[in-house]
């Protein structure tokens, strides 16, 4: 097998298009201490859906994330996930100072019991695809705010997960290394055809990745508006300056500060 | 970090152009300021010698050059001393050991549940709190006097330090990295293994760092109360104390303190070593 083969070749045999993924039926979230975080979420995710969902802090983006990644059991309703595998990232890298950046994209291979020859391979091929080759020996403290986070990005890569959960990843980067993890992102969807949940709190960010929009309203955290975005993908950058999207922008902008009224 | 978002699109460019100051520079603001320090403590010395002391009580505190010429450059008294020195710094790095050994199992035993934490606790405390001197004569009865005796002193004095800084590393790992084993079902002993021993590591020579120190300190006040066996340094300052050498007394003091500090600065330079590559200098 080529270095450019594929990841995701085991999955597109198994998963028709479409295909519901994970659904939240009327789940929420009570955390003992008797805060109700999130209320009454209904969503479903599809396989090839880009999902956002954008708030203020504290509006129980990131509960939801962990709701359906499992890591946070609901209190209320329903969240049925899949049993495999789900790509997890966080807003910060969360790589391992004491791992090379090859030794840190193969961490979770090694902890499903991948044997080593394989999750090096893996590993290597998870490097290349969010161009990182040739940083492989390199130890995090060494990279760059957005190397670490390709790093990491890689590094939920190598378990070829269905669905990726993205908490805010690229919230601590500046402007333009943002935009060109953005970039990156967008490809890494149209090639890997996972389906993705996106936490962020920038409008332009979630409707030029996303193929629908979710803005949350806090206390207790609901959905209070959902958006389709209709372009096709790939996107270009320039898309950020069209008319429509302007339009879907100021939607979503306009649904977020009511949400607060 | 100024140019991070040209690394993205060029990665390399980060690398380059990251060099520390030049290294003797670097030497010269480290050792100046302490050494010029020194040369005020020498100044001193001379002043309390030849201007305060009257010639007949000069040995109270003798001059720099006469502990010099009779504790360093005298062969007999260099001879006695470092055989000494030789002895204290067997008895302090084996109790060092051992006091790491069993500190870093108690912490890891620790790590694993609360309630162990809470039991165990109290007890390393009062380790700790114990005074040193109060419990060396029931070691000694309990030990004998050689050199079984003087390491469990060490060993005493220098645990508790260890105990904390490697509880403390294992129990701070960021919760992010713990949701992310918890999504690949990684068990106590995984976790352990790939997330916390490794994150303890700095934190565990933070504590041998102190417990370097105070094992030396151990390993001379044992010999204080034991006075068998092979003489330490502790024994030898005891025998000079006795011909009131006071030259003697104050050379075989500065090897405890060479000693010592040996002892923090090798275990620093290992631990400073074995992470170098994991955290930018200060951060951890």
């Amino acid at each position: 097998m080529g270095a450019e083969a594929p990841l995701a070749d085991t999955r597109s045999e198994a998963v028709e298009p479409g295909r519901e993924l994970l659904s939240f039926r009327s789940a929420g979230k009570i955390f003992p201490d008797g805060t109700e975080a999130v209320r009454d979420i209904t969503l479903t995710l599809r396989r090839g859906e880009f999902l956002s969902v954008v708030g203020r802090s504290g509006c129980g983006k990131s509960t939801l994330l962990r709701m359906a990644s499992g890591l946070s059991p609901e209190t209320s309703g329903k969240v049925e996930r899949p049993l495999g595998n789900i790509g997890f990232v966080f807003q910060d890298a969360t790589l391992l100072p004491w791992r090379t950046v090859q030794r840190n994209v193969e961490l979770l291979a090694e902890l499903d019991g991948v044997r080593r020859s394989e999750r090096e391979r893996v590993a290597r091929e998870a490097i290349n695809r969010v161009g990182l080759q040739g940083f492989e020996k390199h130890y995090p403290k060494a990279l760059s705010g957005g190397m670490k986070m390709r790093a990491s990005v890689a590094r939920a890569l190598t378990t070829k997960p269905p669905i990726f959960l993205l908490d805010e990843p690229f919230g601590a980067l500046d402007e333009i290394t943002r935009g060109a993890l953005n970039e990156e992102l967008m490809r890494l969807y149209v090639s890997e055809q996972f389906a993705a949940i996106f936490i962020t709190h920038s409008i332009s960010e979630a409707v030029y990745l996303s193929s629908r929009v979710l803005v949350m309203s806090p206390r207790p955290g609901r959905i209070v508006a959902e958006f389709d975005v209709p372009f096709q993908y790939p996107r270009s950058p320039e898309l950020r300056f069209d008319a429509d999207f302007a339009g879907i922008a100021g939607d979503v902008s306009q649904a977020l500060r009511q949400g607060y009224e | 970090m100024t140019s991070q978002a040209m690394n993205t699109l060029d990665p390399a460019i980060e690398l380059r152009g990251r060099r520390g100051q030049g290294l003797p520079r670097r030497l010269a603001l480290t050792l100046g300021p302490p050494l010029a320090l020194f040369g005020v403590f020498v100044g001193l010395a001379y002043l309390i010698s030849y201007v305060i002391l009257s010639p007949g009580r000069r040995w109270l505190f003798p001059p720099p050059h006469e502990i010099v010429k009779n504790g360093f450059l005298n062969g007999r008294h260099l001879h006695e001393q470092l055989t000494a020195l030789w002895d204290t710094a067997q008895v302090s790095i084996v109790g060092l050991l051992i006091a790491f050994a069993i500190g870093v199992t108690v912490a890891l035993v620790m790590s694993q549940a609360k309630w162990i934490e809470r039991s165990l606790y109290p007890y390393a405390v009062l380790v700790q709190v114990t005074p040193i001197l109060a419990i060396v004569p029931l070691i000694a009865t309990w030990f004998g006097y050689d050199f079984t005796a003087r390491v469990v002193v060490c060993v005493l004095i220098a645990v508790f330090p260890i105990i904390t800084n490697t509880l403390h590393g294992l129990l701070t790992v960021d919760s992010e990295l713990h949701d992310l084993f918890t999504l690949h079902h990684a068990g106590r002993i995984k976790r352990l293994v790939k997330l916390q021993i490794p994150h303890a590591v700095p934190d565990v020579f933070v504590g041998l760092r102190v417990s370097a120190g105070l094992s030396v300190i151990g390993a001379i006040v044992g010999e204080f109360f034991f006075r068998q066996g092979t003489p330490g340094l502790g024994r030898l300052l005891d025998v000079y104390r006795a011909y009131l050498e006071t030259d003697l007394m104050m050379s075989s003091l500065l090897f405890c303190v060479a000693l010592g500090l040996a002892s923090f600065l090798v275990v620093g330079f290992a631990g400073r070593q074995l992470t170098k590559n994991w955290y930018e200098e200060g951060n951890r």
